[in-house]
């Protein structure tokens, strides 16, 4: 199988829709000729022209509530949000409008739109450049959201975000657009709302998405080595989660530890760890822990960057000591 | 009598500014008893800005919708026996009493909904100005919005975009000179709002909102400039609301003379006079339009009692789009 790019991968998914789709358009900051400032739309506008890959002001309340009116018409729009710190200007839009328009009107409108992001630290961005911002949109009834870890789920699932009837928010990390992966030349979509068992494994449930869902795995290697056998769940969507998928998993290992990018109070790996609390008591044989960022705003400097995120060294002693 | 085309669409126009008025009316009354909950924003006094915009547009334009959304849904065309119905909480509303007064829709009738947030209207419609753009449709959005919302940064966005894309939106500013108790002369230095579409690069005017025919004539002849050439335009119509913000505002920003002055511009009785003086129509036509008015008003909260309260099954309903449906 042909190996590309994560951004390659989006780029791709982006294509093949609006070639499917007509309705389907683009709209974001530098998503022109610039290709968008992770490269996903390169190109695009060639092919497609300045009307459907439309290259917009700095005015993201503007960008969101323009997916919103437009997605109302029965079109289906793509934003870009260069960075997910950026959509906290769109929220207006994307919270109380695209998110509960259906809901308001009794079933009247649907609002299918997705809003695509990236976020994530590790790059020396700082504070307003690198949040994990996911759980914000998680506490909102009526979004999707959807966090693509590969560049093999990252197309499937950014097409089936595009096709799905609902607002989808897409988030994806920076760093790993450069990433390579196994991709099929021919078309597929991958289901939301299914998570993806990445490794199967007896002693303990790791669950993660995103970039975390490699440092996951890489600790998941080390580990094997010592004799623990870890299973490794990718979200792919974060709401509506997939339930089912991690409740199997911890109910076989009778262990879980959540992994994740965002910060830890009140991050995404409490509701994670709290429906196991309430479904798989029964099953645990450790208490649920979180691995997840520092309650802090991402720092600059490298050290305290590093320092900040989680790390596959934190994830092997956590899991040593549930294991001991 | 031999009426035009003109004049017949004059006495549609005054008996929807009649219907928003008694409607409205009802509603303060079925407030007051307590019939309906959350807050409720009348449109009285402002009722021929809604009608003359709605008049002249086509059937299949747009509109987007304020928190004083009843009269735009009213003029649009939209049913009272839905409406009142949603104002009281009933499972045959417009939206099945999921979203009350300020979210009234009607998607078959253009009517995008009214929405809870000052301001959040006008960039849908301008996204919903671009999907008529791309779409290469004639149609146009009317994007009705009050002045306390023009200092919004998303309105700012909004204005600015649809500009430099030149799309299909008519903004049309109700100017009622305060939001909630701000007086609009304490947050924008300029006399008129609708200077500002110059710093945008489109064209504004600015019109008295009470008549209804000054309304009519000049959002037809914006509408007629933006199928032609592209928008959009801006048109700011000073008006008055009769009543308080809400009902039960204290109303401590203004003077009962202030108030009492602005009714002698009610926007019904000067184009009731009118159309008499014009012979368009009589004072016994009027009579008996505002009994059948009463009438369907009368139905129409009865219908609303008479309907059931949504079932708690209602309560997980409509929040995605699921497989299979629409």
């Amino acid at each position: 199988m042909r190996e590309i790019t994560f951004s390659q991968a989006l780029n791709e998914a982006l294509r093949e829709e609006m070639i499917r789709d007509e309705k389907v358009f683009l709209m974001g900051e530098d998503i022109g000729l610039h290709g968008g400032a992770f490269g996903v739309t390169k190109n695009l506008v060639k092919e497609f022209g300045s009307e459907r890959v439309r290259n917009s002001p700095l005015s993201e309340a503007g960008i969101a509530g323009i997916a919103v009116g437009a997605a109302l018409l029965d079109m289906k729009p793509v934003v870009e949000f260069m960075f997910i710190d950026f959509t906290t200007i769109a929220m207006d839009q994307i919270i109380n409008q695209a998110a509960k328009i259906r809901y308001m009107t009794g079933g009247q409108a649907k609002v299918p739109a997705v809003f695509r992001t990236q976020g994530g630290g590790g790059t020396g961005s700082a504070a307003q450049h690198s949040q994990s911002l996911e759980n914000l949109f998680c506490y909102i009834p009526g979004l999707m959201v959807v966090m693509p870890s590969t560049p093999y789920n990252a197309k499937g699932l950014l097409k089936s975000s595009i096709r799905n009837l609902n607002p989808v928010v897409f988030i994806e990390h920076k760093l790993l657009y450069t990433k390579k992966g196994d991709v099929p030349e021919e078309e597929y979509l991958l289901p939301l709302g299914k998570a993806n068992l990445m490794k199967k494994g007896r002693d303990i449930t790791f669950i993660s998405y995103s970039r975390m869902v490699h440092v996951a795995l890489d600790a998941a290697d080390q580990l094997a080595q010592e004799g623990i056998d870890v299973e490794v769940i990718d979200l792919q969507t974060l709401s509506p989660i997939d339930k089912e998928t991690i409740f199997q998993s911890v109910q076989k290992t009778g262990k879980c530890l959540t992994i994740e990018e965002d910060c830890k109070s009140s991050g995404f790996g409490a509701e994670v760890a709290a429906s196991i609390g309430e479904e798989c008591f029964d099953y645990l044989d450790a208490p649920v822990r979180r691995i997840a960022a520092a309650d802090v705003p991402v720092p600059f400097a490298a050290s305290l960057e590093s320092e900040a995120l989680p790390d596959v060294d934190r994830i092997i002693r956590t899991t040593k000591m549930m294991n001991s | 009598m031999s009426l035009s085309k003109e004049e017949k669409l004059y006495i549609d126009a005054y008996r929807n500014m009649l219907r928003i008025r008694l409607f409205e009316s009802k509603v303060l009354d079925l407030f007051l008893k307590n019939y309906i909950r959350g807050p409720v924003h009348l449109y009285l006094g402002e009722e021929a800005i809604a009608v003359g915009v709605c008049s002249a547009l086509q059937k299949d334009d747009y509109i987007t919708s304020t928190h004083r959304g009843h009269g735009h849904c009213i003029a649009k065309g939209g049913d009272v026996k839905k409406m009142m119905a949603e104002l009281l909480g009933k499972s045959t509303g417009y939206c099945k009493g999921k979203g009350g007064s300020m979210h009234i829709t009607d998607m078959s009738l253009g009517i995008l909904g009214a929405n809870g947030i000052v301001g959040a209207g006008m960039p849908i419609a301008v996204g919903a100005g671009y999907a008529l753009h791309l779409q290469k449709s004639n149609q146009v959005v009317a994007c009705f919005f009050g002045d306390a919302a023009t200092n919004q940064g998303s309105v700012h966005e909004a204005m600015n975009m649809a500009s430099i894309w030149k799309l299909p939106v008519l903004f049309i500013c109700e100017n009622n000179l305060y939001g909630i108790s701000t007086c609009i002369r304490d947050v924008c230095r300029l006399d008129d709002i609708a200077k500002r579409a110059e710093g945008y690069g489109f064209s504004g005017i600015t019109i008295d909102g009470n008549d209804f025919f000054q309304v009519y004539e000049t959002t037809k002849t914006a509408v007629k400039k933006i199928r032609q050439n592209g928008g959009p335009i801006l048109i700011e119509a000073k008006t008055y609301r009769h009543e308080g913000h809400d009902i039960g505002d204290p109303e401590v920003y203004r003077s009962s003379k202030e108030v009492e002055q602005w009714k002698q511009k009610d926007p019904l009785l000067r184009m009731e006079r009118d159309l008499l003086d014009r012979n368009i129509l009589t004072q016994d036509i009027i009579d008996q339009m505002r009994s059948q008015i009463r009438k369907e008003i009368d139905q129409a909260v009865q219908f609303a009692f008479d309907s059931p309260e949504p079932p708690k099954e209602e309560l997980l309903t409509d929040i995605f789009v699921k497989e299979g449906e629409l």
